[in-house]
């Protein structure tokens, strides 16, 4: 059969229309139905019991079971306001018709008191991600509904909005402010960066401390000199952050300890220009400095470290 | 009570949709499946369709595809508004009065008119879900969560399943961008409707036996044929087992012998998870031989076509007892389950 006649003959032709009953289309509730949703609308979840004592939520004139009439006249009594998540999935891109507008769950819900669950949307937040689920989100999540103000609550199921996780945590995002007073040792070791150049200490032992520092921490004595040490070194350690810092708000970023050449001890430090998985320790580094006009005497005048590849000793190590 | 036979089938598939009438499309597989049982339109005794006129969003659109069938003077003709898996059903059952000798069966449907998660929504609970605006795949992403929480089946296992109907498909429709369904599914594991129509010719055993004398065609028996219903809501079942697909097995017979393939309506990979275990069905037998609706879901004619594409395997010789089985619902929630077997060689 001729299933494509495109190129043949006129265009084809195309048009829309819609399905749709005006004013919309009126459903009797009967008593049941009816008074769950009447009792909703007042702020109040009703089940109704079975003759084997089954609550059954949201109601229906039947036993689902077997089929059973309710006992007459009907028991109804209240449940939750909190149920238990059973059975969800994950709608990362919600369609038109769907009642919140970002992601959320649609999950089967078993109300405390009921024996079965309801179906209804759940939010986690404007926030929740597209392309995965919450990591709370699991089977057993304790979750309440939250309600459509009164005077908007005209007697259906969508009069319950949503569903909402129980509180279980609260965020403190309190902060503390300090201005610290820098000694002597700081405040030359500080502008001394200020002109691209990095101080330490030497002991009477001949160990050599960075940052700069009054006495030996071995001992107590007082230091033997200032000792200037170049911006290159070898990274010894080093870990791969994934909380942000103010110093480095993009995440994965990496901190290591640096081994100045000539130094004895190392400097905590920031490293850059290298993918997270590609540092590994005994790598060469060199300090990056920050441009002369943004620097200033309250922070290291280092912006990071980065791989040395001008020495020719990183390709040996490798 | 008469045995009936399968004696021939046709089908029209179209994935990408096609501007032929659904009128168009029954003629054309009638035609066919007639053709092939060796039978004239006024030898059918009893005729029976499946489709939705939600498709078309038109009352009595079923209607419009009788002028398929030369249906003047009146012939006996009765409608589902149901997958024609179950038309199926009823000509079998019309059938086993043994005052008719043949029955056709169709069913049709061209579901790339209107958005097929929408609609299916419409059948959907009118006071407790249809007003939450839930359609069919996120439904079906319900169950497969449930699935995998049971511990029934992995992530990797169902995107193995996935790979085989794809792998079994000519031409699977590239994924257009908003084709992302709520996980557990993924791009790829929901079947895309697509426009169709199948039909299939029965008969009982005379008939039969008298058709594979005259014109050489090999009849294929309906050993057992049941359907059975669960709860309607999917939040007040336990989405992880198919009661209804169990005893429908059961009444069929399945598991009086093994078979050789099985044919499975799953328009989601973790259907057929919970459909074998249902079905009591081992890694040895092969699912969806065809591709299955995964490879192509002509909504309405897809149960049909699993009995079809089962029968016709076995007509050709390549099985000799094969499961075949429909469902529909929202969630597994209504199973057909046919046991068809050709005759010993």
């Amino acid at each position: 059969m001729p299933s494509d006649p495109a190129g043949e003959g006129p265009a084809e032709l195309a048009g829309t229309h819609t399905v749709r009953f005006p004013g919309g289309y009126t459903r009797s509730t009967g008593p049941v139905i009816g008074r769950f949703l009447t009792e909703l609308r007042d702020g109040r979840l009703v089940g109704v019991r079975t003759a084997a004592g089954r609550v059954l939520f949201p109601p229906t004139e039947y036993d689902p079971g077997d089929g059973a009439p309710l006992p007459d006249p009907p028991e109804f009594t209240e449940v939750g306001p909190a149920g238990t998540v059973h059975t969800w999935c994950w709608v990362g891109a919600p369609r038109p018709g769907h009642p919140l507008d970002h992601p959320f769950a649609w999950a089967a819900v078993l109300l405390d008191g009921a024996d079965t669950a309801l179906l209804h949307a759940l939010d986690l937040g404007p926030d929740a991600p597209a392309d995965r689920p919450p990591a709370r989100l699991r089977a057993g999540l304790r979750v309440r509904p939250r309600l459509r103000p009164e005077d908007e609550r005209t007697g259906s199921i969508t009069d319950i909005r949503c569903f909402r996780p129980e509180v279980t945590r609260i965020t403190d995002d309190h902060r503390l402010d300090y201005t610290v007073r820098a000694d002597a040792a700081l405040t030359r070791y500080l502008e001394a960066q200020l002109h691209g150049r990095i101080l330490g200490s030497r002991t009477r032992g001949g160990r050599v401390y960075v940052p700069l520092r009054d006495v030996d921490p071995v001992d107590g004595s007082p230091m033997a000199g200032e000792v200037e040490l170049p911006g290159t070194g070898v990274l010894t350690t080093f870990s791969v952050n994934h909380v942000p810092d103010p110093r480095a708000p993009e995440v994965p970023f990496v901190t290591g300890y640096v081994r100045l050449d000539g130094a004895d001890v190392d400097l905590l430090a920031l490293i850059s220009g290298v993918e997270p998985g590609k540092v590994h320790a005994g790598m060469r580094v060199r300090a990056e400095w920050l441009p002369p006009h943004e620097r200033t005497r309250t922070r290291p005048s280092i912006r990071w470290f980065v791989p040395d590849r001008g020495t020719g000793a990183e390709g040996e190590r490798r | 009570m008469s045995a009936v036979a399968v004696v021939s089938y046709a089908s029209r598939i179209h994935p990408e949709g096609t501007a032929d009438s659904e009128a168009g499309l029954v003629h054309s597989a009638v035609t066919e499946a007639l053709a092939r049982s060796g039978l004239a339109r006024t030898d059918i005794g009893f005729t029976v369709s499946g489709s939705l006129d939600y498709l078309t969003g038109a009352p009595f659109s079923f209607v419009g595809a009788l002028d398929a069938l030369g249906a003047w003077p009146p012939i006996s003709e009765s409608h589902v508004e149901m997958d024609a898996a179950w038309a199926l059903y009823e000509a079998w059952l019309r059938l086993r009065h043994d005052d008719v000798g043949a029955a056709l069966v169709y069913g049709f449907g061209k579901a790339t008119q209107g958005s097929l998660p929408e609609v299916l929504a419409r059948q959907l609970d009118p006071y407790y879900l249809a007003p939450l605006g839930v359609d069919a795949v996120s439904l079906a992403a319900l169950q497969a969560r449930a699935v995998l929480d049971a511990g029934k089946a992995d992530p990797a296992g169902l995107a193995a399943i996935a790979e085989r109907a794809a792998g079994r498909c000519a031409a699977r429709p590239r994924h257009a961008p908003e084709d992302a369904p709520p996980l557990p599914l993924l791009p790829g594991h929901t079947a895309r409707p697509a426009d169709g129509a199948a039909a299939v010719v029965l008969a009982t055993e005379d008939t039969a036996r008298r058709l594979a004398a005259e014109h050489g065609t090999a009849p294929v028996w309906i050993r057992g044929l049941d359907q059975r219903i669960d709860g309607h809501s999917p939040a007040a079942r336990d989405l992880a087992r198919c009661p209804s697909a169990e005893r429908a097995a059961a009444g069929a017979g399945l598991a009086e012998a093994p078979v050789d393939l099985a044919e499975l309506h799953t328009r989601h990979p973790h259907e057929e998870v919970l459909l074998r275990e249902a079905l009591g069905l081992g890694p040895e037998v092969p699912v969806n031989p065809s591709g299955g609706p995964l490879a192509a879901d002509p909504v309405m004619a897809t149960g049909l076509i699993r009995i079809g594409e089962a029968a016709r395997r076995i007509a050709a010789g390549t099985a000799r007892r094969a499961a075949a089985h429909a469902a529909q619902g929202p969630c597994l929630q209504h199973n057909l389950v046919a046991v068809l077997e050709g005759d010993a060689r």
